[in-house]
């Protein structure tokens, strides 16, 4: 079990606030993603979950029960940090071990369970290494070797990708994800990069200044931004955005509109536009078009598109496709 | 540096000053290597002839010898058994965010500075003296007999005084040590269910080994040649009591005026520190290796 509760959460340092007042739910078995730009008090979040951090007000419940007062070791959660935080002078065995060790859980149990993690987590031929002698994608795999024998409510990831290089970070998202759906474990994973927000969570939970701006799955992110920020954050090239007459005559202070929502034509549309540059990636191709009255819009074309550094161009958004906002950059329907 | 060149070119730079140390070195091993087979007593001038082992061996055979190396081996481990633990508690100590943590910091190290036999001269007369003494005070205040401590234990008061000087250096490194422990390893152990206990066992402690080996090995190198405490305080005794192989030596050259003797004594001094030094490294030597 693993249902985690944030009511009117509070956290000071000093006299700066950094999460002014959150509430939030986490149900058992899902895919949480905290998202948001950096210092935006993700870690802070994660670390008052855990209880690392003392919050400093509101209560934080695991499982129906008040665990606000509760020491981290009592929680049932295990984290995986940035670091990883590996104990150096540890072979890979005995770090894996350490949490059942300190639970005063027999030898032969210990092997067995470590055995069981570094099997499912391909470690079994480096278990007498130290970490030193590892790569950083073994580490990683270490790291929630520790957290999973210890079969916790809940795992908690403060960035664990972040160190890797791009291959294999797509590759650890995977066992990430496969990991999840193989022990339907509560996880709670921070990140800033909204591709791996995207990809891995069931929901996600968009935070700016320590303030809540969205929670959603991704496609209803995507789909319905609430506000500007999660419009703006979420997917891949940015939206576009323009204000003036053009959003005026959407009834609308300000209007978005997808890259992979305006269509791109050489003829007629409803802006027209200078290609800047342009990006072929051979299945997309994403023009960045300046257009007079509304500045650089990018568009983003299947396949290969013949557009080059100068040419004119005409653009039309999808009607339907169209985000607005008001003044304070609220979403309107 | 890397052509035979310029290999060759550096070679020759660097030879002065190395030539230099060396001789500095060689010519006063070498001379009391030299004096030590010789019966050479400033006592009667002009007698100098070739006695081969003897001077070793009265040296060795002597009472006070078994003593003095005794005395020696007590002194080292008491001032590092000392210095370590006390090192390592008061680490943690100054490792705790407190108020007026730099004020702290500087009166810890404070000792460090202090010159020994300022350091001895300031134990013997204000804290340790049976008359004026601040733990004679302390002592008559609570209705008790004063304590002697240079006159009834005297080699115990020399490890404290000793260990009172070098307790700031292995603080210092420890501390330092301490302050470079990854604070997320800490934090990892702590949601894994270890107490405070757990951590400091499982965690802390490897984590100083290098830098508690560190302090081992500078420290036995300076305290197998403590002296000047000894000088101020005891002046060896009472009897032998608090005689290391170092004061002996002063003793025999310059008490009994037996430079041969002397010499002697040096170069078992110098064969004893080696054996120490090569025990040490094959004990904990593995430590300093990354
Ligand atoms: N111990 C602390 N004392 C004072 N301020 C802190 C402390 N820890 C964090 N903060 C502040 O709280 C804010 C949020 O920090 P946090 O580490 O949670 O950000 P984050 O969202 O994890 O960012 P990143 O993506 O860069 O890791 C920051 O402005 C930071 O300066
Ligand atoms: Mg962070």
């Amino acid at each position: 079990m693993g249902k985690i509760s944030l009511r009117q959460v509070t956290k000071q340092f000093g006299d700066v606030t950094v999460i002014p007042s959150l509430d939030l739910e986490i149900e058992d078995g899902e895919f949480v993603v905290f998202v948001g730009p950096s210092g935006c008090g993700k870690s802070t979040l994660l670390r008052l979950i855990a209880g690392l951090e003392d919050v400093s007000g509101g209560a934080i419940e695991i499982d129906g029960v008040n665990a606000t007062e509760t020491p981290p070791a009592k929680r049932g959660l295990a984290m995986v940090f940035q670091s990883y935080a590996l104990y150096p002078h540890m072979s890979v065995r005995k770090n894996i071990a350490f949490p059942l060790r300190m639970a005063g859980i027999d030898a032969a149990e210990q092997a067995r369970r470590v055995e069981n993690a570094a099997k499912v987590l391909n470690l079994t031929d480096y278990l007498d290494r130290k970490p030193g002698q590892l790569s950083g994608g073994q580490r990683q795999r270490v790291a929630i070797g520790r957290a999973i024998v210890r079969e916790p409510a809940a795992f908690l990831f403060d960035e664990p990708l972040s160190n890797l290089d791009a291959a294999l970070r797509v590759g650890m998202r995977l066992e990430i994800t496969e990991l999840h759906h193989r022990l339907k474990t509560t996880m709670i994973y921070v990140t800033h990069d909204q591709v791996e927000a995207m990809t891995m969570a069931d929901k996600i939970v968009v935070l700016q200044a320590g303030r809540i701006e969205q929670v959603g799955s991704p496609l209803e992110l995507y789909r319905t931004p609430a506000n500007l920020f999660v419009a703006g954050f979420i997917g891949s090239p940015r939206m576009n955005f323009a204000t003036g007459a053009e959003a005026a005559r959407h009834d609308a202070h300000t209007i978005g509109v997808r890259p992979e929502h305006i269509t791109l034509s050489k003829t007629e549309g409803h802006w027209q536009g200078t290609v800047g540059v342009s990006e072929h990636l051979g299945s997309d191709t994403f023009l960045h078009v300046e257009v007079a009255g509304i500045g650089t819009m990018t568009v983003r074309a299947d396949g290969e598109v013949d557009a080059h550094y100068g040419d004119r161009v005409f653009l039309t958004p999808q009607a339907d496709k169209i985000h607005r906002f008001d003044a304070k950059g609220i979403a309107l329907k | 540096m890397a052509t035979q060149h310029s290999r060759a070119a550096a070679r020759l730079m660097i030879s002065p000053s190395v030539i230099l140390l060396f001789l500095w070195m060689i010519v006063p091993l070498g001379l009391t290597l030299y004096f030590s087979f010789l019966n050479y007593n400033l006592l009667m001038p002009g007698a100098h002839d070739f006695i081969g082992w003897k001077n070793y061996y009265y040296f060795v055979t002597d009472p006070a010898f078994t003593t003095a190396l005794i005395n020696t081996l007590v002194l080292v481990l008491g001032v590092l058994l000392i210095t370590t633990i006390g090192g390592v508690l008061l680490a943690l100590l100054l490792d705790q965010p407190m108020w007026g943590q730099g004020i702290v910091r500087i009166l810890v190290i404070a000792p460090f500075f202090v010159m020994p036999t300022v350091s001895a001269l300031v134990w013997k007369n204000m804290f340790m003296n049976p008359v004026n003494g601040i733990f004679a005070w302390i002592a008559h205040a609570f209705g008790f007999q004063a304590f002697d401590f240079l006159a009834q234990a005297p080699l115990f008061s020399i490890i404290l005084i000793v260990a009172w000087q070098w307790l700031p250096f292995a603080t210092l490194i420890l501390l330092t040590a301490l302050q470079s422990l990854d604070s997320e390893q800490m934090e990892a152990a702590e949601m894994d269910g270890a107490g405070p206990f757990a951590r400091f066992v499982f965690i802390t402690i490897p984590h100083l080994t290098r830098s508690i080996t560190v302090v081992i090995l500078i420290q036995t190198i300076f305290l197998l040649s403590i002296f000047a405490e000894i000088f101020v305080t005891t002046n060896g005794g009472p009897g032998t009591a608090s005689t290391n192989i170092t004061f002996l030596v002063y003793a025999q050259s310059l008490l009994q005026f037996d430079v041969g003797g002397g010499s002697a004594g040096g170069i078992i001094a110098v064969i004893i520190a080696n054996i120490v030094a090569i025990i040490l490294m094959r004990m904990i030597g593995k430590n300093l290796e990354a």
